[in-house]
């Protein structure tokens, strides 16, 4: 089990922010992300993409931007729970939640935040009648163990990176790979691309383009698939997996039955006060949330979760004093022993004798 | 700089003719979006980088439309329901040339 203050689910900008504001007030955080790495869309869509609306940022990369909240959040030595995603979470007698996720780590708080944005992360699933019947029975979205598929007969689907670098690894694991394309050339790295081509042309890869899956075969799992070739027809190729590689969307997911106020795909806040949902003690900031007049905007974001901090601090100290002070007086003294605060104005000292000068008269 | 006319067919199969404003630099998704004519965290799920693909249309009107960048390319090779009139709505800017362009949404 877990322990910490405050539990942050979803580590994009705006969750890893609420670490900081969180560790100026002695609280300590923990973040829970479906995704492997911190960051939420800004490292998993689009990090090399600018940003320009980061106050006194006049232009700084979605990935430079999660850089530098690491490096600012790192004195408050933040736990992180990445590659699972939030499933449930059980209110206690004691007043704590307990989330779990869907690997079965337990993380215990007083205080939740939602910092979810979208929703977490998932597979893009090729609409093919009957795949969800066959999900794990042959069909997989996500390359877990490259081990699983030693000697067997592997169709992958996609033109993306993760197509493209699956294809090439798991030709050497593989009895047989083919990679079914729609279109005739890859979006794909080039040199991903060049070894693709490398290893079709000496027959390590069944290079299939022009192509989709259009139907999954099997008693209970897979043993074929269909292929709609544009100019051959259908081929019935035979195969023992099918990897349908076509990248992440975000859903809602699991927090959509946690009882939350939920309105367009959002958790409803109340940002007269302090961005808290209908459960007393969770909290809803970031894209995640709505409100009359919401942006999704990370510096709305950052707002959000300055505001809920403090009180959160309220509902975890009930009797303790706090006035909000600023890092300019006060400095960032961190858990791990860090602290940083502004210089002290130098004073020199001028001794000098002093002097009684005769009054000339 | 006027308003031009859209027809929009919904995910539902209704048609909407609704206004948009050449001026204001938007785009065939913010319009869609600024009607609410998909449910929000439907369309537009990337914020309109081409991204995600949930904004795509089926232009069924014979508009003269600016040609798609690589990005538009990249993205639609990997969509869904994809057909050959498939475009992104995040980058088709509304300008005088789209007066009574017909689109319909692609399924979800």
């Amino acid at each position: 089990m877990i322990h910490t203050d405050i539990l942050i689910i979803g580590a994009g900008p705006v969750g890893m922010f609420t670490v900081f504001e969180a560790g100026l007030l002695k609280l300590r955080c923990h973040l829970i992300d479906a995704l492997p790495q911190a960051g939420g869309q800004c490292s998993e869509i689009y990090p090399k993409k600018p940003i320009y609306d980061i106050p006194a940022f006049p232009e700084v990369l979605a990935g430079d931007l999660i850089d530098n909240l690491a490096a600012q959040i790192k004195p408050f030595e933040p736990g992180y729970t990445l590659g699972e995603r939030a499933e449930t979470i059980e209110k206690q007698e004691d007043g704590d939640f307990i989330v779990t996720t869907n690997r079965g780590t337990k993380h215990k708080a007083p205080v939740v935040f939602i910092a979810g944005g979208l929703g977490s992360f998932e597979p893009r699933k090729p609409p093919i009648e009957n795949i969800a019947s066959y999900e794990d029975h042959g069909v997989e979205y996500i390359i877990r163990d490259p081990e699983f598929y030693r000697n067997k007969r592997v169709v992958i689907s996609g033109g993306g990176d993760s197509a493209l670098d699956w294809s090439i690894f798991l030709a050497d694991i593989a009895s047989e790979v083919s990679l079914v394309h729609r279109r005739n050339d890859f979006r794909g790295a080039l040199d991903s691309v060049e070894k693709v081509v490398e290893l079709t042309k000496s027959g390590k890869i069944n290079l299939i383009t022009e192509a989709e899956v259009k139907e999954i075969h099997g008693d209970g799992n897979v043993n074929a698939v269909t292929i709609r070739h544009k100019t051959e027809g259908n081929i019935i190729k035979k195969c023992d997996h099918f990897i349908p590689l076509f990248g992440l969307s975000p859903k809602l997911g699991p927090i959509g039955n946690w009882g939350l106020d939920i309105e367009k795909n959002a958790i409803k806040v109340n940002n007269s006060l302090d961005y808290s949902t209908n459960i007393p003690g969770v909290y809803a900031i970031g894209d995640v949330n709505t409100y009359p007049g919401k942006l999704k905007l990370i510096l709305c974001g950052f707002h959000e979760a300055t505001i809920a901090v403090q009180y959160a601090y309220k509902l975890i100290n009930p009797d303790k004093k706090y006035v909000m002070k600023y890092t300019t007086v006060g400095g960032v003294e961190g858990f791990d022993g860090t602290k940083k605060v502004a210089k002290k104005s130098e004073i020199i000292k001028i001794n000098l004798e002093p002097k009684v000068h005769a009054l000339e008269v | 700089m006027s308003d031009i006319t859209l027809h929009i067919i919904d995910r539902k199969g209704k048609q909407h003719q609704v206004l948009a404003p050449t001026d204001m630099a938007m785009n065939l998704m913010e319009v869609v979006r600024s009607y609410e004519l998909a449910p929000e965290g439907t369309i537009g799920v990337c914020g309109g980088m081409a991204m995600c693909a949930s904004c795509q249309c089926y232009i069924t009107s014979d508009h003269d439309i600016p040609e798609m960048g690589d990005d538009e390319d990249a993205m639609l090779a990997e969509a869904f329901h994809v057909e050959s009139n498939s475009r992104l709505g995040c980058q088709i800017s509304i300008t005088e040339q789209l007066d009574g362009l017909i689109l319909e949404l692609a399924p979800e």
